[in-house]
């Protein structure tokens, strides 16, 4: 049983690095680069979130939807301030710039929100059959206990994965954003606003990291300016996994490393971390396109 | 101005760089003398020349061989660790203090290094973001591991564990070097500006000789376009190791310099904001620009100390963050490129029409 326990807990970890890792997969998708601050954008959210419903009393579903919007705006702002100057340029400066904005973020939290942790509230308790407000069920007598959250997370996860699928795929946006991730200059030539696409992919991507870090500080409860870093890289360590600019992939190898880094947990607290980053390296070594990517040739 | 071949205004330029060191180590040697340095800038020397060092070697990886690493604390900490083990468990057989630090620094290098081709192999089989990435998860995995590694000394010999202190099997008189989160506890600081100054010289020297040889060529060949250099017949993996290695053996030998001024520390210690901060020194150095490094890493190493007292310690990572942000636009942007070389080709005809005056 307890097996089974740490399979629902890794499952419901996985989704959350599914949902994160969805933002990087279409940002890589389009933009070509490895958006570094998308994990911060997480952080900043579960923060918006926090005030919210802490200090203004608000119910937490405007609290969320508050924190995506500002999200939202963050991922566009971000993208025009510093991404979109360096288009052309090489993918080191890129990534340095994309390093320095997560930075910026942590930094600037750190000083408007300070270090001490925030315990997150839990939203999701609901009242059992004597009226007593539980944070999970349990199944087979007892045996089997899951948190509320883990369930919401799960289907979240597959909510959101099968709205951006449709997304992608009907929609005339959704369209547009194959095209540029296609070729850039083709979908220019066909009329694409380019420049609008990828805003909106940055806007889509940190809505989603919004959501993210909502059920992830629910589940972990802690709230630090650095909550976001970790979880990030993990989500692209996801991403890489399950084959980067694929959406399927991404919810695969989230799924997975979530089960992963749980079991690796179990075996040895110290080490999960470790043993997540050496799942990378394989995977990288062995398959660099991951699960589900696409082979790319280099071209001279 | 009579016109410098160029292999002779190199020559120029790196004296100039082996003269700025020189000279700021006889200042502040004689300034220490006259006892006009502050005990708060005395205890930044060391770590100043550690991360002197740190910035070099990362130059030598990002600047010339165009690899962005995360990891480079990683090789650090291997070096700081490994030193400190060796330093103590020779403190009988080598009494004197300079000499064992010297083998302690040589046995950090060689490991750090060795760490550096564990490393390397796989990891230079890949490309931008992909290396970069995979730098950083070694560095979390090299944290990762010295945080839970125990390491002991007894009539025996070193012994190992994972677990913890009691699981080392001591035999009496042995004593617990390295334990595990704890870290390790020094009681003598073997560390002193000469040396940190000596090691400067030696990355100097070993870097800039590096780079103006024929390796260094090749591993600027291949930075600036991989698909040709290797169809000329440069081997992308040898020089690209090549490069690695050396700045990973630099940099476990700085590790262990650093590792040999403090009385504690802990695997914590290198984590991945060091490495950004060696990055952050790189960048703002200049990409490629060992001097930009030396300086930028003095710098900014002392600029926290002079923050501290104006209240100002806080605002300190934000502004890297800024100035990161900034330099990087500034260098990359077409606008920007096209302003600033504007700029300076303005500046420039002004110095060449008073030269042709005279």
């Amino acid at each position: 049983m307890s097996l089974l326990n740490s399979l629902i807990n890794g499952i419901s970890l996985g989704s959350v690095y599914a949902i994160i890792a969805l933002g990087y997969t279409m940002v890589y998708g389009i933009a070509k680069m490895l958006n570094f601050a998308h994990g911060d954008v997480i952080m900043v959210g579960a923060y918006i979130c926090f005030f919210a419903t802490q200090n203004f009393g608000l119910h937490p579903i405007v609290g969320a939807l508050l924190a995506m919007v500002v999200c939202t705006v963050l991922g566009i702002t971000i993208e025009r301030l510093a991404y979109k100057p360096l288009r052309q340029a090489p993918s080191l400066a890129v990534l340095i710039t994309a390093i320095g904005v997560s930075y910026f973020l942590q930094n600037s939290a750190l000083l408007l929100w300070k270090s001490d942790p925030k315990v997150f509230p839990q939203f999701f308790a609901f009242p059992n059959a004597n009226g007593e407000l539980q944070e999970s069920f349990s199944l087979f007598g007892g045996e089997l206990t899951i948190t509320y959250v883990a369930v919401f997370t799960v289907l979240m996860c597959v909510v959101i994965m099968v709205a951006l699928t449709l997304f992608t795929s009907k929609t005339k946006m959704g369209k547009a954003m194959r095209a540029c991730s296609e070729d850039k200059a083709a979908a220019q030539l066909m009329g694409i606003d380019v420049n609008f696409t990828i805003s909106m992919t940055f806007a889509i991507g940190s809505a989603l990291a919004a959501v993210a870090g909502l059920l992830l500080c629910s589940s972990y409860r802690t709230l630090m300016p650095t909550t976001g870093s970790l979880p990030g890289i993990k989500a692209f360590t996801a991403a890489v996994f399950g084959g980067i600019g694929s959406i399927p992939g991404a919810f695969l190898g989230g799924i997975l490393l979530g089960v992963i880094e749980i079991f690796a947990k179990v075996l040895n607290t110290n080490i999960s971390d470790a043993v997540v980053f050496a799942v990378l390296i394989v995977v990288l070594l062995v398959k660099p396109t991951g699960l589900l990517g696409k082979t790319i040739r280099e071209k001279v | 101005m009579k016109q410098l071949s160029p292999s002779r205004k190199k020559l120029a330029n790196n004296a100039v760089t082996y003269g700025i060191v020189v000279a700021a180590y006889l200042i502040i040697q004689v300034l220490n003398a006259g006892g006009m340095v502050s005990p708060s800038i005395q205890g930044q020397l060391v770590p100043i020349c550690a991360y002197i060092t740190m910035a070099i070697s990362l130059n030598l990886v990002v600047g010339f061989s165009g690899e962005l690493s995360l990891g480079h604390a990683g090789f650090m900490s291997v070096g700081a660790f490994s030193g400190v083990v060796v330093s103590l468990s020779l403190q009988e057989a080598i009494p004197s203090g300079p000499v064992r630090l010297a083998v302690a620094m040589l046995v950090g290098a060689v490991l750090a290094g060795l760490a550096g081709f564990i490393v390397g192999v796989p990891v230079l089989r890949l490309q931008g973001d992909y290396l970069a990435i995979v730098t950083l998860a070694f560095g979390e995995i090299i944290k990762n591991i010295i945080n839970i590694l125990y390491v002991g000394i007894d009539e025996t010999g070193l012994r190992f564990s994972i677990t913890n202190e009691a699981a080392l099997g001591l035999a009496a008189g042995g004593r617990a070097i390295l334990k595990g989160p704890m870290g390790v506890t020094t009681n003598v600081k073997l560390s002193s500006f000469t040396a940190g100054f000596i090691l400067v010289l030696i990355a100097l020297t070993v870097v800039l000789n590096l780079v103006n040889s024929r390796a260094g060529r090749a591993v600027m060949a291949l930075r600036d376009n991989r698909i040709a250099a290797e169809s000329v017949g440069i081997q992308v993996t040898k020089y690209k190791l090549m490069a690695f290695v050396t700045s990973a053996v630099l940099a476990g030998a700085a590790g262990a310099l650093y590792a040999m001024n403090y009385s504690s520390l802990a695997a914590k210690k290198f984590d991945f904001n060091t490495s950004i901060l060696v990055l952050v020194f790189v960048v703002l150095g200049g990409l490629g620009n060992i001097r930009g490094s030396i300086v930028a890493a003095a710098f900014l190493t002392v600029l926290p100390e002079f923050l501290r007292k104006l209240n100002l310690d806080q605002y300190r990572m934000l502004v890297y963050a800024i100035v990161l942000i900034l330099v990087m636009l500034a260098t990359n942007n077409e606008t920007s490129r096209i302003f600033f070389a504007s700029l300076r080709s303005k500046f420039l005809g002004l110095f060449k029409r008073k030269g042709g005056a005279r």
